[in-house]
C-alpha cells in the first residue's frame, strides 16, 4: 500500500470504523452503568440530591487542602497535562476543522506557535508522570496493563502530531497518516479502558454529591 | 540551411551552432537550464561541456488515454524558447499531435525509428492505459496495451509524463470504468521515470530530458519514481505562505480579509503538506505564479489518487466520509446495545435476588 | 460596477513575514569580500529561493543601478548591469516571449557571458575571411557578390 493510499484510508474507512467503535463503546458503557440503577433509599431525605450532585460535579475540580498537600506532584502534573491535552486537541485550527465537519460548528483557534509549545510541555509532563508512577513503590504495585495502555495511546498522538507538524523524517503523507492512525487507535481502545473516566467522572462526582446531599452533609 | 538528416550526426553544440545559435546564446541557454534543473550556478560550465558534446537521442512519444494537456503544457511557444530548443535538440520521431505524418505513414515512421535506434531510444508516454477493454483506446487499430508493450521492448528508458501515465490519473479515479492503469503497473523490466502533475510544469518535463542529455543517465528518483530534483520537496516546505501556517493565520473563504492578505489556504483544502512538486519554487508560466500565490489551494495533482483524496476543498485534517451520519447511527446502535445489555444485567440481578434464600436461626442450628 | 466595489487585493506582503531579503544581502556581502580577498567569483540564483511576491523587487531596488548597462540579444533579450555596488552584477535572461528564464546576481569583475566567446570568434574569423576573399574576386570580375548567411 502506498503512502497516499494509507492516508486516503485513514481519512476515510479507517476513521469511520474508529468512530463507530468509539461512539458505540461509550454509549454502551455509560448505559450499562445507568441501567443498573440504585437501590431505593427508604430513609427520609435531609437535603436535595440533585442540587448537591450537580454542584459537586464542578466543585470537585479543585482539590481540597489536605489532599493537595498529600499528593501535590500528582495533582499538579495531572492538571498540566490535562489542560495541555485540551488546548492541543480543541484549540488547534486543523483539529477545529475536523470538529466543524462532524458536529457542524467550529470556534476560534489559538496561534499555532502556542499549540506547539503546549504540546511540548504536555509530552514532557506525561513522561515525568510515567516516571513517577514507575518509581513510587505503591503506585507501581497498583498499576496494571490498563494504566500503561492508557498512557501509551494518549502520548502517541501527541508525539506523532508534533512530528507531522514539524515534518521530521519520512515523507509527509506518511507522517500525517500515522498521526491520524494513532488517533484512531486511541478511539478504538478508549471505551474499554480507564480512559472512560472522561465521562464516568461526571457520574461519579454526581453520585458522591447526591448521597451526601441526601444525608444533608457537605460533599 | 542545414539538412535534416545530417543534424542527427551532429552533437548538440554543433547542431545549435549550425542553427545560428551563438556560443554566447548557448551559455545563456545553459545558465537558464541550470536554474531550471535547480542545480547550483557553479555547475553551469559542467552543463555547457556536457551539452556541447551530447548526441541527440531519438524520442518516441506515445499518447494514450489523455487529454493532451501534457503536450500542450510542453509546447506552448512557437518561437525559440529554451523549452523548444531542448525539444529541437532531441529527435522527436513520433508524436500524434505534433507530427505532420498521419495514418500508415506515421506508424511506419515509428517502426523505422524503433528499428534504427533499437535499445537506445527514449520512450515518452502520456495518458493511462485501459485494461478493461482494449477497444476503449486504440491508435491505428492497435490497443494502447499492445503498442506500449511493443514499443517498450527496444527503449533505453521510459518517461511517464503526467499523472495519468505515472499513476493512472483521472481515468483511474473511482470507479475507474475503463480499468485504467499507469505505465509502471504494466512495464516492469525497464527504467521508468515518473514526471507527474496535471499537467507537469513544462520546465520539469524538459528538465528531465535535459538531465538525460547532460549526464547521459536517469536522475535520482524518489520511492514513487519521481526525479528528486523537482519532486524532492513538498509544496508546504517551500511555500512562501508557510509563516502564516506556522502562526495559525488562515483564510476562511476565498475573498475574506485573510485571503486578501495572502494567508495560508489550509482551511480551503490546500494539499500542499502532502504534495511533492516544484510549483512553489519553479512556479508556472516562466515563474509568474503558482496556484497558491494566485489564491487557490493546491490540488495535490502530482500525487497518486489525488482525485479521490476527499475533495479539493476539504482540508487534510477533515475525514473524507460523512462522519456526522456515522456518529448518529453509532450512538443509536450504542444506546440500543447498552439498553439491551443493561436490561440483561437487571434481569440477572432480579433473578439473583429472587433466588436468594434467607438463612434463619433454624438453618444454622441444623 | 464601480471601481470602489471591486475587491482590493494585496498580495505584496514583501518582507514583513518571510524575511528573505536580509540574508541574501549578507550573502552578497560575503561574496564581495571573497572576490576582493581571493579573486574568486560567485553566482546566486535568485530563482532557486522561494521569494514571496515583492521580495525580489525589494532586493533589486536595494541593489540599485551602477555605471554599466548591457543588453544582449541572444535567444531573446538579456539585461546585465552593474548595481550601485561595484563587482555586484544583476543578470536577467528573457526568452523571445519576454518571460524571465533566469535571474542571477553575479559577484565578479566582469560576467563571463559578456566576453566574446572562442567558438563565435572562430566562426566570425572564417566568415570575415570568406567575405574579404569574395569581395576581392568580385572586384576583379565585377559580378554581384554572394553573401553566405
Amino acid at each position: 500500500m502506498t503512502e497516499t493510499e494509507l492516508l486516503t484510508w485513514v481519512r476515510g474507512p479507517g476513521f469511520q470504523i474508529a468512530t463507530i467503535i468509539f461512539v458505540m463503546g461509550i454509549m454502551l458503557r455509560l448505559l450499562e452503568i445507568l441501567m443498573l440503577g440504585r437501590k431505593a433509599d427508604l430513609a427520609e431525605a435531609k437535603g436535595s440530591e440533585m442540587s448537591s450532585g450537580l454542584r459537586t460535579i464542578f466543585s470537585r475540580t479543585l482539590p481540597d487542602a489536605s489532599t493537595f498537600k498529600r499528593s501535590t506532584f500528582t495533582i499538579t502534573a495531572g492538571y498540566i497535562f490535562h489542560v495541555g491535552l485540551f488546548v492541543v486537541i480543541f484549540l488547534f485550527a486543523p483539529h477545529i476543522l475536523l470538529f466543524k465537519d462532524v458536529i457542524g460548528f467550529g470556534w476560534p483557534a489559538l496561534p499555532s506557535t502556542v499549540i506547539d509549545a503546549t504540546a511540548v510541555v504536555t509530552i514532557i509532563t506525561l513522561v515525568v508522570v510515567l516516571a513517577h508512577r514507575l518509581k513510587d513503590p505503591v503506585k507501581r504495585f497498583l498499576s496494571t496493563f490498563d494504566d500503561y495502555l492508557g498512557w501509551f495511546v494518549t502520548i502517541l498522538p501527541l508525539i506523532t502530531g508534533y512530528i507531522a507538524f514539524h515534518r521530521i523524517g519520512i515523507s509527509a503523507p506518511a507522517l500525517i497518516a500515522i498521526h491520524i492512525l494513532s488517533v484512531e487507535l486511541l478511539m478504538v481502545v478508549f471505551p474499554f479502558t480507564k480512559l472512560m473516566h472522561t465521562f464516568t467522572l461526571v457520574l461519579a462526582r454526581w453520585y458522591n454529591g447526591a448521597i451526601s446531599g441526601f444525608r444533608g452533609v457537605q460533599s | 540551411m542545414t539538412n535534416d538528416l545530417s543534424r542527427k550526426d551532429k552533437t548538440l553544440g554543433e547542431a545549435l551552432r549550425s542553427q545560428g545559435v551563438s556560443r554566447r546564446s548557448f551559455l545563456k541557454f545553459c545558465a537558464a537550464t541550470a536554474s531550471m534543473m535547480a542545480l547550483p550556478p557553479s555547475m553551469i560550465p559542467t552543463i555547457a561541456n556536457a551539452l556541447e558534446k551530447a548526441r541527440r537521442p531519438s524520442v518516441i512519444w506515445l499518447s494514450f488515454q489523455e487529454c493532451t494537456g501534457c503536450t500542450e503544457s510542453l509546447t506552448r511557444a512557437h518561437t525559440a524558447t529554451i523549452e523548444s530548443l531542448i525539444f529541437d535538440s532531441i529527435s522527436l520521431d513520433y508524436h500524434h499531435t505534433l507530427q505532420a505524418a498521419a495514418g500508415h505513414a506515421a506508424e511506419a515512421a515509428r517502426e523505422a525509428a524503433m528499428e534504427e535506434n533499437d535499445g537506445q531510444y527514449l520512450l515518452v508516454v502520456d495518458g493511462s492505459i485501459p485494461l478493461g477493454n482494449p477497444g476503449y483506446s486504440t491508435i491505428a487499430g492497435i490497443s494502447n496495451y499492445d503498442m506500449l508493450m511493443d514499443t517498450a521492448k527496444g527503449a533505453a528508458a521510459i518517461i511517464s509524463v503526467g499523472t495519468c501515465a505515472a499513476f493512472g490519473g483521472i481515468p483511474h479515479a473511482r470507479p475507474n470504468p475503463t480499468g485504467a492503469v499507469s505505465v509502471s503497473d504494466i512495464i516492469k523490466d525497464k527504467p521508468i521515470i515518473n514526471v507527474p502533475g496535471c499537467p507537469p510544469i513544462p520546465v520539469v518535463i524538459t528538465g528531465v530530458l535535459t538531465h538525460f542529455l547532460t549526464f547521459g543517465a536517469i536522475p535520482d528518483l524518489d520511492d514513487l519514481g519521481r526525479p528528486k530534483t523537482f519532486f524532492g520537496q513538498s509544496i508546504h516546505d517551500r511555500c512562501y505562505r508557510r509563516p502564516f501556517y506556522d502562526k495559525g493565520l488562515f483564510a476562511e473563504t476565498f475573498d475574506d480579509e485573510g485571503a486578501r492578505l495572502g494567508w495560508c489556504l489550509y482551511k480551503l483544502g490546500c494539499k500542499g503538506p502532502t504534495t511533492y512538486n516544484a510549483c512553489a519554487t519553479t512556479k508556472w508560466n516562466g515563474g509568474v505564479s503558482f496556484p497558491i500565490e494566485s489564491g487557490h489551494p493546491c490540488l495535490g495533482c502530482s500525487e497518486p489518487d489525488f482525485w479521490d483524496g476527499g475533495g479539493f476543498y476539504k482540508a487534510i485534517s477533515m475525514p473524507t466520509e460523512n462522519i456526522t451520519k456515522t456518529t448518529i447511527y453509532a450512538a443509536a446502535a450504542g444506546v440500543a446495545a447498552g439498553v439491551a445489555i443493561g436490561a440483561t444485567g437487571r434481569m440477572k440481578k432480579a433473578s439473583a435476588s429472587k433466588a436468594h434464600q434467607k438463612v434463619t436461626i433454624d438453618d444454622l442450628e441444623k | 460596477m464601480s471601481e470602489s466595489s471591486l475587491p482590493q487585493f494585496n498580495i505584496q506582503i514583501g518582507n514583513e513575514l518571510t524575511w528573505n531579503v536580509q540574508p541574501i544581502l549578507h550573502e552578497i556581502r560575503h561574496a564581495l569580500r571573497k572576490l576582493l580577498e581571493t579573486g574568486e567569483n560567485s553566482i546566486i540564483d535568485l530563482r532557486s529561493i522561494p521569494l514571496a511576491p515583492g521580495e525580489e523587487e525589494t532586493i533589486i531596488a536595494t541593489l540599485g543601478c551602477g555605471e554599466v548597462h548591457a543588453k544582449l540579444n541572444a535567444l531573446g533579450p538579456s539585461e546585465i548591469y552593474e548595481t550601485r555596488f561595484a563587482g555586484v552584477w544583476l543578470t536577467t535572461h528573457f526568452n523571445e516571449e519576454s518571460s524571465i528564464i533566469g535571474r542571477f546576481i553575479e559577484v565578479t569583475r566582469f560576467p563571463d557571458i559578456l566576453k566574446s566567446q572562442q567558438e563565435d570568434m572562430t566562426i566570425s574569423l572564417d566568415q570575415l575571411e570568406h567575405e574579404l576573399e569574395h569581395e576581392s574576386l568580385s572586384d576583379q570580375t565585377e559580378t554581384d557578390a554572394e553573401t553566405n548567411t
